[in-house]
């Protein structure tokens, strides 16, 4: 009784955390602008928090380069399974405007697996919220394989 | 360009900005270029009353720059920062991240010395 | 006593960008910070090689989602500086337009921010719930939220019809009326003051000497701002530095709490005296060869661009210094002897803009 419980709470509502991976700050602040009064993500039960530990969705935002994958990826195996993956922005899709700059390893899956990518140079909060509904559909599908 | 340039060298560098420092200036930055021939260019660019100096020093890239950062605390960030991008030696540098400030082991190139060419990725 | 070491960063809650500090600790007593950058650096200042003179401005704006306008106004104009392009005047005050709209909302994110540091929650909630104002009129007159993509070599791309500016008006009345009712907290509350005042002091001397920029050296009591220069529309408008003396924590964010009002200020001055006339002029050839060293005042302070052209599409050099780099070693300088709850409000305090900072 108690693990479905816990299994219907986690689905119902995940907690996010944000890593800026090496974005320009427009897609971080839209990630922001989500949790704030217009937009209000937490009418859907997510919650920002800032522990990797106590988190279920991942969002990253930016392109990776060669000292902050070591850090993405410590953060992403810090996270307790089932977990999901939001890349947001056309520098986490691919590196963006950035992709040939010398210091730029290219998007986020190229370091974790990533479920949902959000597009938008820099994505609008309503492409956000609508990527974290889709992620945590996918969420849900994780939650109830992992029983 | 915008102010006064006063051309130094390798001698007097650390001279002219303590003069500098001594007439009340503020160092804004410095900025780097190619001077071809193995050469780099530094201007160091000062502030009064929004009147612009800058000083301009030429200088080969396989030599030791004096470094200003015992004059001016704040040039240890953007000499670290050349160092990074120019492999440039610095004597004298307050706190040296010995190219590490910005880039990690595995950039192996130099980025903004010619040995470094970008291009598409895939 | 014993030296502990505390890391903080890059992932930390308060921090919105990665950066790192290493933090030699007595107690609870800060004796040592030292930073660590890196986590943002991408290289964009080596794009320049590949990519044209009009594709750059693109790149530019996307040194900083913050702060992109004015970035994107600085490249341009010191582009225009060297190709000896005189822009038309309802350019350059449409610019300034865009440019004071961009301060607020930037100052009103930091305002939220640091409300945030000390756990204000309500009150960032206020401030991003005003700014959203702010950014229906970007989406609505540039078409982005954020990154307002307005400049080109010769002028700006948009423009704003009379009905836009009417709206644009009432909007900032509603804005200016929002945040007046928050000033009394902002500046007063008994638990804001106990957070603030006398917390990471900076003298006047140490503030010039370490070379600090934008509020962080206007909260120590120097009236430099680099609008004062009159570059680009600004030299049509009326217009005096915000400066407070304290240097501490509350100063500085006083200093931005009046700028905000001021750039209302400046907006309604810059609609006020727009006049009719061409967007933009054509642009014809290449950057000659030569250099040009440009320096505008951003949200975060003086942000220098230093161009050097070669007679080709492609730049040879382009070198941006950006506020928050010139605000570190006067960070470093406050950090020693404060708390370390302090932390995180003193680092905040300089506002800082880490992808800025690395490019």
């Amino acid at each position: 009784m108690f693990g479905s419980f816990i299994k219907k709470s986690r689905a119902k509502s995940p907690w996010i955390m944000h890593f800026d991976c090496g974005s320009c700050n427009g897609c971080d602040i839209e990630v922001l602008a989500c949790l704030t009064p217009l937009y209000d993500v937490e009418r859907f039960g997510i919650i920002n928090v800032g522990n990797p530990k106590h988190a279920d969705v991942l969002l990253v935002t930016g392109t990776v380069n060669h000292r902050n994958k070591k850090v993405l990826k410590n953060i992403y195996d810090q996270m307790p399974e089932p977990k999901a993956v939001i890349a947001i922005g056309a520098c986490g899709l691919t590196g963006g405007v950035f992709r040939e700059a010398y210091n730029v390893v290219g998007g986020v899956d190229k370091v974790i697996p990533v479920d949902v990518y959000v597009p938008g140079c820099p994505a609008k909060p309503e492409a956000i919220i609508d990527g974290v509904v889709a992620g945590l559909a996918k969420f849900a599908q994780k939650v109830e394989e992992a029983g | 360009m915008k102010g006064k340039v006063i051309d130094v060298t390798l001698d007097n560098v650390v001279g002219e900005v303590m003069n500098m420092k001594n007439d009340g200036q503020r160092l804004v930055s410095f900025s780097t270029y190619n001077a071809g021939e193995g050469k780099i260019g530094i201007l160091y660019h000062f502030d009064k009353a929004l009147e612009n100096t800058h000083l301009r020093l030429v200088a080969d890239m396989d030599k030791p720059i004096p470094s200003v950062s015992g004059v001016y605390f704040s040039a240890l960030l953007v000499e670290n920062e050349i160092r990074d991008q120019w492999d440039v030696k610095f004597d004298g540098l307050v706190l040296d991240f010995n190219r590490t400030l910005l880039l990690d082991p595995e950039v192996t190139k130099v980025p903004l010395a010619n040995n470094l060419k970008i291009g598409p990725k895939n | 006593m014993a030296t502990t070491v505390i890391p903080f960063g890059p992932q930390h809650p308060v921090l919105p960008e990665p950066v790192h500090l290493t933090l030699k600790v007595e107690d609870e007593i800060v004796k040592e910070a030292i930073p660590a950058l890196g986590y943002v650096h991408r290289g964009l200042e080596k794009l320049c090689e590949i990519r044209d003179f009009n594709q750059m401005i693109t790149v530019c704006e996307r040194v900083c989602g913050i702060c992109s306008m004015i970035h994107g106004a600085c490249y341009s104009q010191s582009i225009e500086e060297l190709m000896g392009i005189e822009i038309p005047d309802r350019a350059k005050l449409l610019r300034v337009i865009w440019s004071e709209l961009h301060r607020m909302h930037s100052h009103l994110l930091w305002l939220g921010l640091f409300a945030d540091a000390f756990g204000f929650e309500a009150l960032f909630m206020q401030f991003w719930k005003i700014r959203e104002r702010i950014m229906d009129i970007n989406e609505a007159t540039a078409g982005s939220r954020v990154i307002v993509s307005v400049n080109i070599i010769g002028g700006v791309r948009a423009d704003l019809s009379p009905d836009q500016l009417r709206w644009i008006l009432s909007e900032l009345d509603i804005v200016e009326k929002e945040v007046r009712e928050l000033q009394d907290t902002m500046m007063n509350d008994y638990t804001i003051k106990t957070r603030t005042v006398g917390i990471g002091v900076m003298t006047k001397a140490q503030a010039w000497e370490l070379g600090a920029a934008g509020p962080t050296l206007r909260g120590s009591g120097v009236a430099q701002d680099m609008r004062q220069q009159g570059y680009g529309g600004y030299a049509f408008l009326d217009f005096e530095p915000v400066v407070e003396t304290a240097g501490d924590c509350w100063a500085r964010s006083t200093v931005r709490f009046r700028e905000v009002l001021q750039s209302a200020d400046l907006v309604r001055q810059a609609i006020s005296k727009l006049p009719e006339g061409e967007l933009a002029v054509k642009v014809k050839g290449n950057p000659p060869e030569g250099e040009v060293y440009h320096r505008v005042e951003q949200p975060r302070g003086e942000c220098m661009y230093y161009i050097r052209g070669n007679g080709t599409k492609n730049l040879d050099r382009l070198r941006i210094r950006t506020p928050t780099f010139a605000n570190i070693p006067p960070l470093l300088a406050m950090l020693p002897e404060c708390e370390l709850a302090d932390v995180p409000v003193i680092v905040l305090s300089i506002d800082p803009c880490i992808s800025c900072t690395e490019r």
